[in-house]
């Protein structure tokens, strides 16, 4: 039920699809009333009383070339166009989709027969193969709406097939067929549920249109049949009397105009509210940096590294509710040195990284605290251009799936060009040999022949080599590389890892570098943040802390985790699961989930305690500050 | 005693189709023929980069594939119906990504009930009974049953697509990457549930990965897969520790382990070989290191080297503890 308030909620929060409904509502609601609204015979000819003009008495909106009372041929007619409008889009529907779903279901020879079929069936103009069919049966509303219903069969197979062919393929119907349902029974019951949303859609957007093709039949004397009224043989009788008395073809042509408008707007408001892209925001474009609060209070520049978060706070704002997915996070890092983060999905590490660079999506992301220095100059609330700037040329990303990355029409090549481009001027041959350089620095082989490939040609190693050189295009100071390795074989894997580690020794780029692998961070990084609930509860040299963290989770997590050359063996679990960032518990945001819980856990907040090189945010650590210091 | 699972032969080719005059082209081979034991309540890791098989290989042994060649035996049966349902019954399988796996549009109650309705034709009060059960047993909580898959985290979907599982009561479970989308704090939960289960009801398992890691923890023997062939096939302690073939030490050498220095493993080429265009002889011998002129001659088959430990590699690698087989 939630659903469809949350539909009707969508809908409404469209102005035009809302008029669209209001009106269509008091349209059909007259149609359906007309048989009991006092109205004239619509069919009885009073030849003395022809032509008379709207607004007159006995006559709301005057008589027709045979005296008959308008008001109530409009009233009829628009009730028969409409209800041969919706049944020749739910015949076309039907049918459409029927084929659609078999054709897209079964794939193979079966499919290739039938879009054969409909293909052919749309080489043909529309209104020659209605007139077609309808030459062949015979005039007569039942075949004009036949005629419609036909016309429209392909438009639905062709759509419903693409939705089916991606749904036959999904995991869940070979789940159902390794349950033992036949294949009518997928079709009906994982299917077709899932398609219905599709055919809604599709029938929102072309109803009008079939009312409108059935006018267009009927007009040409191929529909209704005198002396019954629809829209379209009402302004086919008017036609010779268009100049003489305009107000008979007005008043028909003036309710299509209505229905087809209003039609037409109320099903783009249904597609909008149903369409699932469009519902996860895809309209609303983010901003091209981060929203910053207005109550945000700076923090004066510290010299702690070459990049520096200090009380780091991100949220994201949906509705009523807040997540806090960055909850005052304070890091450092120095030239050359690798900071790896890790936490699990949720725990804030990407959008931290997101956030340097004002690269969170806002709406709903918003920056509500907290200051990132690089150098002595605050990222956060720094003027767009500026932002722009140092992005990529001081302070570069490299993400987890290349293949989202690269821009899938354009040469690997011209795409490093491009980057490089972007912030100084560059002739192109000059551009080519960086590119060439910049390949070749990733350890691409044969680079000189694969700078002219498309990204679809390249493996995915390859493709995260051309993402690093990306990277590396402006000779930044700092690369965050969030997850770079996670889509990647574990031979590919130790490659990039690597090179990473050369550039970063060769070059002296600081890298932070994020995960949730602790043998890449104990490989890669000289210090470690562990993040959990949006908050660093522990930090400090990757050694130390694989030798003996402080913080419960952090012993866990790695305790979880196997590794190689362990044996069977049965595994460490922490029961229960991450916490909700929009519902945080107001101490330990682990205390549910830990063994060593006290009441004073969750008393309040509990801060981060830094001694020497370590910080852990713990009242009761595993291993006390003071001798792991030492 | 017969196996749980025994497969000879297996193999799958992709057909490309004809070109429009031409002769038909040759198909592309996913897998070549394997064959493999199963002993009933052991498991058997499948390990494998991306594009070796190991996915065409599980859905062949549960009937969501028709295999190219070769046969299927559970205890001992032959397995040449095409029908899903017959299989279902016998052998299940357990998908990757668990949202996925579950019809939106479908309550936790109704996903669970199609295995009980259709293969074991239980009524109502049998399926209602059974489903508590089975819950039960993969501690999920009753109330679950009449939510629909969206609101569930990673970690218990993927509980529910075990339940689902279960439910067929096939004694074969097929785990395909059954915890790599889920967090770790998450994957062990999961992982100690499976051999909590087959303990409990006398599962077979066939576990398959890409997590090295995951893999020998959990597996009894593991079959290293590389360009659709079986490369390697041994205890999981040894298989790693004291790995044969090189293509398996290119694979432990490249785990990251804490404290292992960085640096690339030893690899000439990082490339698979092209399916359309597959080598001739060793499908490994651009990558390896110990590539002979033998290799590109012919191909290797998997041989016994050590009791239970076998590799198809003409040049193996000498057991540290040991010489060579």
């Amino acid at each position: 039920m939630s659903g469809v308030r949350q539909f009707l909620a969508l809908l409404a929060r469209n102005r035009l699809a809302l008029a669209g409904l209001v009106v269509m509502g008091i349209v059909v609601a007259l149609a359906v009333l007309t048989p009991v609204l006092p109205l004239a015979d619509p069919d009885v000819t009073n030849t003395s009383n022809r032509f008379v003009p709207p607004f007159s008495e006995g006559a709301l909106l005057g008589t027709d070339h045979l005296g008959r009372d308008l008001l109530s041929r409009l009233m009829w007619g628009t009730r028969l166009s409409l209800a041969v409008g919706f049944a020749a889009a739910l015949v076309a529907a039907t049918l459409g989709a029927a084929i659609g779903i078999i054709a897209g279901y079964y794939g193979g020879r079966t499919d290739n027969v039938i879009m054969r079929g409909v293909d052919m069936l749309m080489a043909f103009p529309y209104i020659l193969l209605a007139l077609a069919i309808v030459a062949a049966l015979g005039p007569g509303l039942i075949n004009a709406l036949i005629a419609v219903a036909a016309v429209n069969i392909p438009f639905f197979a062709r759509n419903i097939r693409g939705i089916t062919v991606g749904l036959a393929q999904k995991e869940f119907v070979d789940a159902a067929r390794l349950s033992g349902m036949s294949d009518a029974r997928i079709i009906l019951t994982e299917i077709l549920p899932n398609v219905v949303p599709v055919i809604v859609i599709a029938m929102s957007t072309t109803i009008g249109w079939m009312i409108l093709e059935t006018a267009g039949l009927s007009f040409l004397g191929l529909g209704s049949q005198p002396p019954q009224a629809d829209l379209g043989s009402m302004l086919g009788e008017a036609r010779s009397a268009l100049i003489t008395n305009p107000h008979t073809s007005v008043v028909p042509g003036m309710m299509i105009l209505v229905i087809v408008m209003a039609i037409n707007l109320l099903g783009d408001g249904v597609r909008d509210a149903l369409d699932p892209r469009l519902k996860s925001g895809a309209l609303n474009r983010p901003l091209p940096a981060t929203l910053v609060a207005q109550d945000r209070t700076p923090v004066p520049a510290h010299a702690d590294g070459i990049l520096t978060l200090t009380d780091l706070q991100t949220q994201f704002h949906v509705k009523d509710r807040i997540y806090r997915a960055v909850g005052g996070v304070s890091l450092n890092v120095r030239p050359g040195e690798a900071l790896g983060i890790i936490g699990e999905s949720g725990s804030g590490k990407s959008v931290t990284a997101l956030s340097v660079m004002g690269l969170v999506a806002s709406p709903p992301g918003i920056v509500t605290g907290g200051s990132v220095h690089y150098r002595d100059q605050d990222l956060i609330g720094a003027p767009y251009d500026a932002l722009r700037r140092l992005r990529g040329a001081e302070v570069a990303y490299i993400f987890q799936d290349p293949q989202a990355t690269l821009h899938p029409l354009y040469r690997v090549g011209d795409q490093l060009i491009e980057a490089i481009s972007a912030h100084r001027h560059i002739s192109r041959a000059e551009g080519r040999a960086k590119a060439l350089d910049l390949l070749e620095a990733v350890r691409i082989p044969n680079a000189a022949a694969r700078i002219n490939d498309y990204p679809h040609e390249m493996s995915g190693g390859m493709r995260q080599r051309v993402g690093i050189a990306m990277a590396l295009a402006n000779d930044p100071e700092v690369i965050i590389a969030d997850e770079p390795t996670t889509a990647l074989d574990v031979t590919v894997q130790a490659q990039i890892l690597s090179l990473l580690d050369d550039l970063r020794r060769d070059r002296g780029l600081a890298i932070i570098f994020i995960t949730h692998d602790f043998g890449v961070v104990g490989q890669l990084c000289d210090r470690v943040a562990v993040m959990y609930g949006g908050r660093i509860v522990e930090e400090g040299p990757t050694r130390a802390i694989l030798d003996s963290p402080m913080h419960p989770y952090t012993e866990r997590l790695m305790a979880c985790v196997p590794e190689l050359g362990g044996g069977r063996r049965r595994l460490e679990a922490i029961p229960g699961l991450p916490p909700a960032v929009n519902d945080l518990p107001p101490g330990c945001a682990f205390a549910d989930r830990c063994d060593r819980v006290q009441a004073a856990c969750r008393q309040g907040a509990i801060p981060l305690d830094r001694k020497g090189d370590r910080a852990v945010r713990c009242l009761f650590p595993v291993t006390e500050p003071q001798e792991a210091a030492q | 005693m017969t196996p749980a699972l025994r497969l000879e032969n297996l193999s799958k080719t992709f057909p490309l189709g004809r070109t429009l005059f031409g002769p038909e082209r040759p198909g592309v081979r996913a897998v070549h023929p394997v064959t493999l034991e199963v002993a009933r309540g052991e498991t058997l890791g499948i390990v494998g980069e991306s594009g070796c098989g190991k996915s065409t290989l599980a859905r062949m042994l549960v009937g969501l594939l028709a295999p190219t060649t070769g046969s299927i035996e559970i205890e001992g049966a032959a397995l040449d119906t095409a029908d899903p349902a017959a299989f279902g019954k016998r052998i299940q399988y357990v998908f990757q990504d668990p949202i996925s796996s579950l019809n939106p549009r479908k309550t936790i109650r109704q996903i669970m009930e199609a295995p009980l309705k259709l293969l074991h034709g239980m009524d109502r009060a049998q399926r209602a009974a059974r489903i508590a059960e089975i819950f039960d047993l993969v501690s999920l909580r009753h109330e679950f049953l009449d939510r629909y898959p969206h609101e569930f985290s990673g970690g218990q979907a993927q509980r529910i697509g075990i339940a689902r599982a279960l439910a067929a009561e096939a004694r074969i479970l097929i785990l395909d990457e059954p915890v790599s989308a889920l967090d770790v704090s998450v994957q062990a939960q999961v992982l100690n549930l499976l051999a909590d289960l087959k303990a409990e009801l006398d599962l077979t398992y066939l576990f398959i990965s890409h997590d090295l890691a995951v893999v020998e923890a959990v597996s009894d023997r593991i079959a290293v897969l590389y360009f659709g062939s079986v490369v390697e096939l041994g205890r999981a302690e040894d298989i790693f520790r004291a790995p044969r073939h090189p293509y398996t030490k290119l694979l432990a050498d490249s785990a990251p382990v804490v404290g292992r220095a960085l640096t690339p493993p030893e690899a000439k080429e990082t490339e698979l070989p092209d399916p359309l265009d597959p080598p001739k002889g060793c499908a490994f011998q651009a990558r390896c290191p110990r590539a002979t002129a033998q290799c590109g001659q012919e191909t290797p088959t998997l041989a016994e080297l050590a009791d239970g430990h076998a590799a198809a590699c003409f040049h193996p690698i000498a057991p540290p503890d040991g010489p060579a087989g």
